[in-house]
């Protein structure tokens, strides 16, 4: 990670939990993709080899001494991010899913709109979607249905963690980030400051090593542990408004 | 009735010896311990108010002083937990923010020595 790359750059930051069969070859496409681009690996207390094979790969590794979780994990690459001036910064999952290739037209889009977060979706038009499960495509049409009144738009794929964010954004993550399940409520987080976000069409494939995190038997767990994430931030918010009212 | 009386008394009493005790080895802190021994100084005089409880009984139109004991007991737990929950995520948050800072202090301690 050079100087250039942190003043005004972009990073590439990619959340690894036991990765070790993925992340070098993630690494490498993202490398291609972005050759000038500086690619953190945020290893969040992986028992394998996952640090050894991404700094071989060539990035740069942020080891977490204890694991965090999926947010803890990615809000310490976007303090880190922030921290060192960074412009942008792109998440990518580290098993593989996300095709790099999609990485420049994110970058573009946040560039060309000035939206504060844009997400790769597979669902919007010209998206593909490599393999979803049926609990997980019940659970997207849920958030969909409840994020629509809430954003005041509609989110084709408000789970997707291929997530580009502008340095507005990433102040704002940086201080508050939705631990656990962190997509869905980082958006409501967004939205409730007024921040704007897009989707770009972006291709998913299905896991190349290990298994998805959110199994069968979690999803029940995820949908309402989501509901209740976005439930309280609407009120952690609207709290704050009214007590600023108060004070006024 | 006075036979739970009795037993709640002495799990009162046998609660407050055992958080002293943790207190003396160090297995509970100070300042944690102090909800704990509240809940369980609670109970024992609640334990000890016979005309409190049948007064209560009726009050919130119980059949019995006993069940009126028992519902105060799991009121003056869910407080003692929801006031642990509170401490619990405090502690979890300040974990998470320390884990961060450590993971990015090691990474720029590193960057500097390997002169990036």
């Amino acid at each position: 990670m050079t100087e250039a790359q942190k003043a005004g750059g972009v990073l590439i930051l990619i959340p690894a939990l036991n990765e070790e069969a993925s992340v070098g070859g993630v690494v490498h496409e993202v490398r291609a993709a972005m050759p000038h681009a500086a690619i953190l690996v945020a290893d969040d207390a992986s028992s394998d080899a996952t640090r050894t094979v991404a700094l071989e790969a060539g990035a740069d590794v942020l080891t977490l001494p204890a694991h965090l979780g999926l947010g803890g994990c990615v809000q310490a690459g976007y303090k880190l991010a922030f921290e060192l001036g960074f412009e942008y910064v792109i998440r990518v999952d580290g098993d593989g899913q996300h095709d790099a290739r999609d990485i420049p037209r994110i970058l573009d889009t946040l560039r060309s709109t000035g939206c504060q977060m844009v997400i790769g979706s597979r669902f919007c038009e010209g998206g593909q979607n490599g393999h979803t499960s049926m609990a997980r495509a019940v659970g997207i049409t849920v958030f969909r249905l409840l994020l629509r009144p809430i954003l005041g738009k509609s989110v084709y794929d408000p789970t997707s963690g291929f997530v580009g964010v502008s340095r507005e954004a990433l102040g704002v993550f940086s201080r508050s980030f939705p631990l656990e399940y962190p997509e869905i409520e980082a958006l409501v987080v967004l939205q409730r400051r007024r921040f704007r976000f897009v989707e770009v069409p972006c291709q998913m494939r299905p896991r190349r090593h290990g298994r998805s995190t959110i199994t069968a038997l979690k999803s029940f767990s995820y949908l309402v542990h989501v509901l209740l994430g976005v439930f309280v931030n609407i009120l952690k918010l609207e709290g704050r408004r009214w007590l600023g009212l108060r004070k006024a | 009735m006075d036979r739970l009386l009795n037993v709640m008394t002495v799990l009162s009493l046998g609660l407050i010896v055992s958080i002293l005790m943790s207190v003396r080895r160090s297995h509970i802190r100070v300042e944690y311990s102090v909800s704990w021994l509240g809940a369980a100084i609670v109970l024992l005089v609640l334990s000890q108010s016979r005309g409190f409880l049948e007064w209560l009984a009726v009050a919130l139109g119980l059949p019995d002083a006993p069940l009126a004991l028992v519902i105060l007991g799991l009121t003056v737990f869910l407080v003692v937990f929801y006031r642990f929950s509170v401490i619990i995520s405090s502690l979890k948050d300040a974990n998470i923010a320390l884990t961060q800072r450590v993971a990015i202090l090691e990474f720029q301690l590193r960057t500097m020595h390997e002169g990036k």
